[in-house]
């Protein structure tokens, strides 16, 4: 069972966005960067596949050459092998994204191939989709549970009204939702076998075409109107007062 | 003439797909695709929105959902009738199908948008990031154009036309339209209060420091009929199940009043509850950013806080 992970390394804004001043990109000076979370998921998802059917795990990702710093992690937590697929750093547009991720896996014989279901930055919600169309996988997204059993996966996700379960024989993609597992911290042995691994580099060419990003822009945020109840246990009969104006709980007399 | 998806789950419609009608009228004459014969009592309701024609897609495998084939009948009918745009709410189901129309017709795809125009032969376009904390202004090129509309950007609304004409077409599906089999349906049993429709959410982060910890907090909700929410970092630390995180991956929440207790507020975690009427933060830390956005703030302990509230709630004079 040879299991590909598709992973993003993406900012950390914390408590707000700041642009850059053409409005291009966000400033990342001060912000640590991690991986899409659904992708994290992803991660632990394929190395728990693995610990039980056995087989490899190959994580990839398309961005700039510190995007090794997430590819590590992957390796860290368990992960056989990384593929970059390296990038001067400006964001490529979904459809280049999986042009380009699908060249480089064609010839590469994978079972499962695993994403998150959209990133945390541009959330486009289609990479997956479309790398399974060039490669002729069928795909699901939005998966919350996955069994992988005798070359069959059964997948359940959630609707409105509970959930559904889907029925997909191997090669299959699939792009899966956090909550799906709790992904694990990397051991420190894992990390210090992590840094020796190699890493599989290669510079693909940006396909021309494709929707074109003009600018960004940060929605305007209301007025803080906030009123200060207080600092101590004598707010609570305030909070109460509010309560009873929103009509959560009845007056009583 | 813009074609939009009229999304149903066995013939109960999305009203997501309403919503996306109203973006789609203003780009031009707006016809409606139903897909699958238990949509087939659909037209009545959704001809009263300003729609031109219905085109019904009826097929033998074409029973419950399946990304694949909706997007392959799509395709078919929507070549038929040269149509300039293809639009589906930005729904789960939405972004799926657009996604498995745009790798078919290697088209470009913008999700979630929040604003439409006709520039020339393209579309300007404003769509979401970041689950709606930054927006992205770009050119859509393509024929035709394919577009999601973000859920709560826009307001169903009604706008009855005469005489709307339904069409019946037949499509061509192949078993690979059908490798993605659903096999079983399970409805969720009705326990307590569901955190996607609580008139109150409760909602715990960091500051709780300790699974337990919640105990407080699920005391008051259980009193005045609210859930439990929580954020991401909770989630993370084990202290409660994912299905109770509110935020960008998890729930979006749109409850009268948010308690956040000590939760400091990333955008991630506020995209989750901004729709919320009222907010209330209990925060021992007076610059925590959800301050600012908050209606109610109260500078203190939430261990002391919240069970403060619990027992005075129960005290008060009968």
């Amino acid at each position: 069972m040879n299991i590909l992970v598709c992973i993003k390394r993406v900012p950390s804004p914390g408590r707000n966005i700041s642009l850059s001043e053409d409005n291009q990109e966000i400033i990342t000076r001060n912000l640590g960067f991690t991986i899409s979370p659904h992708e994290e998921c992803a991660i632990e998802e394929a190395l728990r596949i693995k610990e039980k059917c056995g087989g490899t795990v190959t994580v990839l990702t398309l961005g700039a050459a510190e995007a090794v710093e997430q590819l590590r992690y992957a390796m860290a937590q368990g992960a056989d092998e990384a593929i970059l697929l390296q990038t001067d750093g400006r964001e490529w547009d979904p459809m280049a994204t999986a042009q380009a991720i699908a060249g480089a896996i064609a010839t590469k014989p994978f079972d499962l191939l695993l994403f998150g279901n959209e990133s945390a930055d541009s959330g486009g919600y289609q990479v997956g989709c479309r790398i399974a169309h060039t490669l002729d996988f069928p795909f699901l997204s939005g998966v919350k549970s996955l069994l992988v059993e005798a070359g069959k996966i059964s997948a359940r996700r959630d609707t409105p009204a509970g959930s559904e379960i889907y029925a997909i024989d191997l090669p299959a993609a699939i792009s899966v939702k956090e909550g799906i597992n709790l992904p694990r911290y990397p051991s420190l042995p894992g990390r210090m076998r992590a840094r020796r691994k190699p890493i599989e580099t290669s510079q693909p060419n940006r396909p021309p075409g494709g929707p074109e990003m003009i600018r960004l822009i940060v929605p305007e945020g209301a007025e803080s109107k906030v009123e200060i109840l207080g600092n101590d246990i004598g707010a609570v009969p305030k909070i109460v007062e509010v309560l009873q104006e929103l009509n959560i709980v009845k007056m009583k007399f | 003439m813009i074609l939009g998806l009229i999304e149903h789950d066995r013939g109960v419609l999305n009203k997501a797909s309403l919503e996306m009608l109203t973006l789609a009228r203003k780009l031009g004459t707006v016809e409606a695709v139903i897909i699958g014969k238990e949509g087939m009592a659909l037209p009545q309701a959704v001809s009263q929105y300003g729609i031109s024609k219905i085109h019904l897609i009826v097929h033998e495998r074409l029973g419950d959902y399946t990304a694949a084939a909706w997007a392959s009948s799509l395709d078919q009918v929507a070549s038929d009738l040269a149509a300039e745009a293809i639009l589906a709410a930005g729904s789960e189901r939405g972004n799926e199908v657009m996604a498995h129309l745009a790798a078919r017709l290697n088209l470009p795809l913008a999700t979630n948008c929040v604003k439409v125009e006709s520039q020339g032969s393209d579309y300007l376009i404003n769509r979401i990031r970041w689950g709606g904390s930054l927006v992205e202004e770009a050119r859509l090129p393509g024929h035709p154009k394919l577009l999601s509309v973000a859920l709560y950007a826009f307001t169903a609304e009604a706008c009855p036309t005469e005489n709307v004409a339904i069409v019946e077409h037949k499509v061509k599906l192949i078993d690979k339209d059908f490798r993605v089999r659903m096999t079983e349906r399970v409805e969720s049993e009705g326990k307590g209060v569901s955190l996607a429709t609580a008139r109150v959410v409760v909602s715990g982060g960091r500051g709780v420091g300790t699974a337990e910890g919640f105990e407080k907090l699920e005391a008051l909700a259980e009193l005045i009929d609210g859930a439990v929410g929580c954020s991401r970092v909770v989630t993370n630390q084990g202290w409660r199940p994912h299905s109770d995180q509110v935020g960008q991956t998890g729930t979006r929440v749109a409850p009268d009043l948010y308690i956040a207790c000590g939760i400091s507020g990333a955008i991630q975690h506020w995209v989750g509850c901004k729709a919320a009427k009222k907010i209330l933060v209990i925060n021992t830390d007076p610059d925590a950013p959800i301050i600012q956005k908050a209606d109610y703030a109260v500078i203190a302990d939430l261990h002391e806080i919240v069970p403060a509230i619990t027992a005075a709630i129960k005290a008060r004079p009968v």
